[in-house]
């Protein structure tokens, strides 16, 4: 299984995903700069959190208009497996390859800690592990996770059981309390929380383990 | 040209800025002010042959990358 993680000027978790995938997966991904131009032959492809440009202009955007994000957004659509965690999850909103778009936490402030999750469906290649509506404690650290989407397309979100995660109570203003969101096709996963800071009881949960648990699980069968 | 794009959230998108500017206003007993909304005015220098050109050109860029449609709209002013 090749797994690639992309890293943009700002990215600040490349090397704990990296961490994850090693002890979780038990392979060593291939770390590159968004200023490749291609992205290597992968079966997993992970956006990673950080304050990629600084957060300039909104953030994710201007990470989304980097030239690799054509190559994403191609890989993407031939069904290759992609997970946005935070930074990388705002980065996929702002590409489109995921809706709605993440604001600014409704407390205005930055959020980091454990909390609870309800993951909504087992049938992804991302939560084969887990069970449906299982609760799991993940941390999460951002100051925009508030997922906004226009009503519309709530609906069809709902409609078409796109929620991954959800948060167990409101905690930044998310619509629905969406915490983690697939693309129509269920091979794009966009993340607030962070699964790569829970694979290790030291850290107080391993609940995020059984996301490249999953992952794993799919290629191995 | 000198073109500058105007960016605001959408009216149904909450603004906690906005909201912890006027409580702020508020703490300063101007009691009079009510639903501020904050955003953002991106200025820039344009070539172009004519302002309808240039028009064109500048609401291509805000709707590729200075704003989100999504949450966001906009209105441009050239001059």
């Amino acid at each position: 299984m090749d797994v690639t993680i992309i890293r943009f000027p700002g990215t600040n978790c490349d090397l704990d995903t990296a961490n994850a995938v090693k002890k979780v997966i038990g392979i060593n991904p291939n770390i590159i700069s968004c200023k490749e131009s291609n992205i290597p032959k992968s079966d997993l492809i992970i956006i990673p959190g950080g304050f990629s440009y600084g957060d300039y202009l909104r953030s994710g955007a201007i990470a989304a208009r980097e030239p690799i994000m054509d190559d994403l957004e191609l890989k993407g659509n031939q069904g290759v497996y992609i997970i946005g965690i935070c930074n990388g999850f705002q980065i996929l909103t702002e590409r489109k390859l995921l809706p709605g778009s993440l604001l600014k936490n409704s407390s205005l402030k930055f959020i980091s800690k454990n909390i609870k999750l309800k993951v909504d469906r087992n049938d992804t290649f991302f939560t084969s592990k887990y069970k449906t509506n299982e609760i799991v404690k993940i941390p999460i650290a951002h100051h925009d996770g508030n997922f906004f989407v226009d009503r519309k397309t709530l609906n069809s979100i709902e409609d078409n059981n796109q929620v991954a995660l959800r948060y167990m109570e409101p905690i930044n203003g998310s619509l629905n309390d969406i915490a983690g969101l697939y693309n129509k096709d269920l091979n794009i996963l966009g993340l607030m929380p962070h699964p790569e800071r829970a694979i290790d009881m030291k850290t107080g949960t391993n609940d995020g383990s059984k996301i490249f648990e999953s992952a794993l699980n799919f290629f191995a069968t | 040209m000198k073109a500058i794009v105007y960016i605001r959230l959408k009216s149904e998108v909450l603004d906690p800025q906005g909201q912890a500017i006027e409580s702020a206003l508020k703490n300063l007993g101007e009691n009079d002010i009510k639903n501020v909304r904050q955003g953002k005015l991106i200025e820039m220098d344009i070539q172009a042959d004519n302002k309808k050109d240039a028009e064109e050109k500048i609401e291509k860029i805000t709707k590729s990358l200075l704003a989100n449609t999504v949450i966001e709209e906009y209105s441009i002013e050239i001059g």
